[in-house]
């Protein structure tokens, strides 16, 4: 089986080791992530700002690509994008005096109509679980703190899963053989672009998120956003300038994890 | 003779139906000290803006190759105004973060497209772009090759990205530092260098007029059978 796999900038370059792994991952199931022939930055973050239509075009047009390569499905991994697109492709659904003017404005694409569907592959793996149990080689036999962040729970209306006390990791985890441990702060932000103006702030958060994961008890924590992961693996070193009791711990992707378990 | 109207800065001309943008201004009196170069397409000096009649459309081309048509409003671009990153290119590194570090506007790209419909060359310009922003420089080489740097795209992005020197430099460091080395390059180099072609070449330059001129008429023009 074949499904499209939009990549987003990072997961070509600082989040490499994520996209490998990912699509390593799926190869074990038989499927292949075909990533689409042309794709650009997703835009970011999904602006609020509902009228200003210029930040939906490169969601939009990306959806288009998917659409005009022949895919009614559309996977990314990285929480931001996974966001952007899911959140851009509900306006499509919702919004037709938006999409009007969008597909006026893009008179050199084909008209979009939201019927792409952006799902994570989480999601897929979720309904996998069984495959999973069966092809484990190497259980994990480690203890591990899921995160989610926020992207890929909010707003509700796109969450991966329930939005409150999402599982999917944690059974990801458990059918890889390893623990998943109770994380209070599972959801909570990491701080996200706000490293850039304001680096102390991440390091409470940092901080806050990581000592809660130890408490817990877990050995590592694992996350499917390269921006999570970027704060809270780049920075455990600052915080532990400001708390010197403070221990860190490695923070890893979900797929590498999982086929650490898979491989012999 | 068949005549189409074009207006000029808003002034009304008639000039005669076939004649490119460039030799009808020329027509209608004007004469280029800017804005003009190769007359055939490769320069990039002779951006043009224009709109037609019953057409809400900017279109953007080259003077010296853009046939006039009826109704045509146009003007002349002589200059775009573009900032230019200075760098050494001996000291540049070639990684992921090398052209948004001398270019950081281009992650304001949203993805209009703009650029691309304005390039007379037919670029895919904003594909350029987003792969220069995802640190892909073989692809930003490769894409915008074919670009004359007539700052059409610059002029339309409402990003304000200047686009050609975003190329200019992924084509440097691509050359530099990316592609693969010509290793036949350095082999024929080093022959030059040693003098093996130093007696052939002598002889030519000691050669009359007339012999050279024999020489080249009766040169193969094709290797033969």
């Amino acid at each position: 089986m074949k499904i499209a796999y939009y990549p987003g900038c990072t997961l070509k370059t600082d989040a490499k080791k994520f996209e490998d792994a990912t699509i390593k991952l799926f190869k074990k199931f038989g499927i292949e992530m075909v990533e689409l022939k042309k794709w650009y930055c997703c835009g970011t973050v999904y602006s609020l700002t509902k009228d200003n239509l210029m930040y939906r075009l490169a969601a939009i047009r990306n959806l288009i690509k998917a659409k005009e390569e022949g895919y009614d499905r559309l996977t990314t991994l990285c929480s931001v994008c996974y966001n952007t697109l899911k959140q851009a492709n509900e306006m499509a659904r919702n919004d037709k005096e938006a999409m009007d003017k969008i597909n006026s404005f893009m008179n050199e694409e084909i008209d979009y109509d939201g019927s792409v569907e952006v799902i994570h592959p989480l999601e897929i793996l979720n309904s996998m679980e069984d495959k999973i149990r069966e092809k484990v080689k190497k259980p994990l036999n480690k203890k591990y703190a899921s995160y989610y962040g926020c992207l890929l729970l909010r707003p509700k209306s796109i969450a991966i899963d329930e939005f409150e006390n999402p599982k999917i990791m944690e059974r990801m985890i458990e059918a890889c053989g390893g623990k998943a441990v109770n994380f209070p702060l599972k959801n909570e932000c990491c701080g996200s672009y706000t490293v850039v103006n304001d680096k102390q702030a991440v390091v409470e958060r940092c901080y806050r998120i990581i000592s809660n994961a130890r408490r817990n008890g877990a050995d590592a924590i694992i996350t499917s956003c390269p921006l999570c992961h970027f704060n809270l693996n780049e920075i455990q070193e600052e915080v532990k300038k400001n708390y010197t009791t403070f221990s860190g711990l490695p923070v890893l992707y979900f797929s590498e994890i999982m086929l650490e378990a898979l491989e012999e | 003779m068949e005549e189409v109207r074009i207006y000029i800065m808003g002034k009304e001309y008639k000039v005669p139906a076939g004649l490119t943008i460039m030799k009808a201004m020329e027509y209608a009196g004007y004469r280029y000290i800017r804005g003009s170069g190769c007359r055939a397409g490769f320069c990039g000096a002779c951006a043009t803006i224009y709109r037609k009649e019953g057409d809400y459309k900017l279109y953007a081309d080259l003077a010296c190759q853009k046939t006039v048509e009826d109704g045509m409003h146009l003007v002349q671009l002589p200059f775009s105004p573009a900032n230019k990153a200075i760098y050494d290119i001996e000291r540049v590194k070639a990684d992921d973060k090398t052209i948004l570090s001398f270019y950081p506007e281009i992650a304001r790209c949203v993805s209009c497209n703009t650029c691309t419909k304005a390039c007379p060359q037919e670029l895919e310009v904003m594909d350029y772009i987003q792969a220069s922003l995802r640190g892909d420089i073989k692809k930003t080489a490769e894409l915008s090759f074919d670009c004359i740097q007539c700052g059409l795209c610059a002029i339309r992005c409402p990003a304000e990205i200047v686009h050609y020197h975003v190329a200019q430099l992924a084509r440097r460091i691509y050359g530099k530092y990316v592609a693969p080395k010509s290793k036949h390059l350095e082999k024929r180099v080093r022959e030059i260098e040693e003098g093996k072609y130093a007696k052939e070449i002598r002889e030519l330059m000691n050669k009359s007029l007339e012999e050279l001129r024999k020489m080249y008429n009766e040169r193969d023009i094709e290797p033969g059978d």
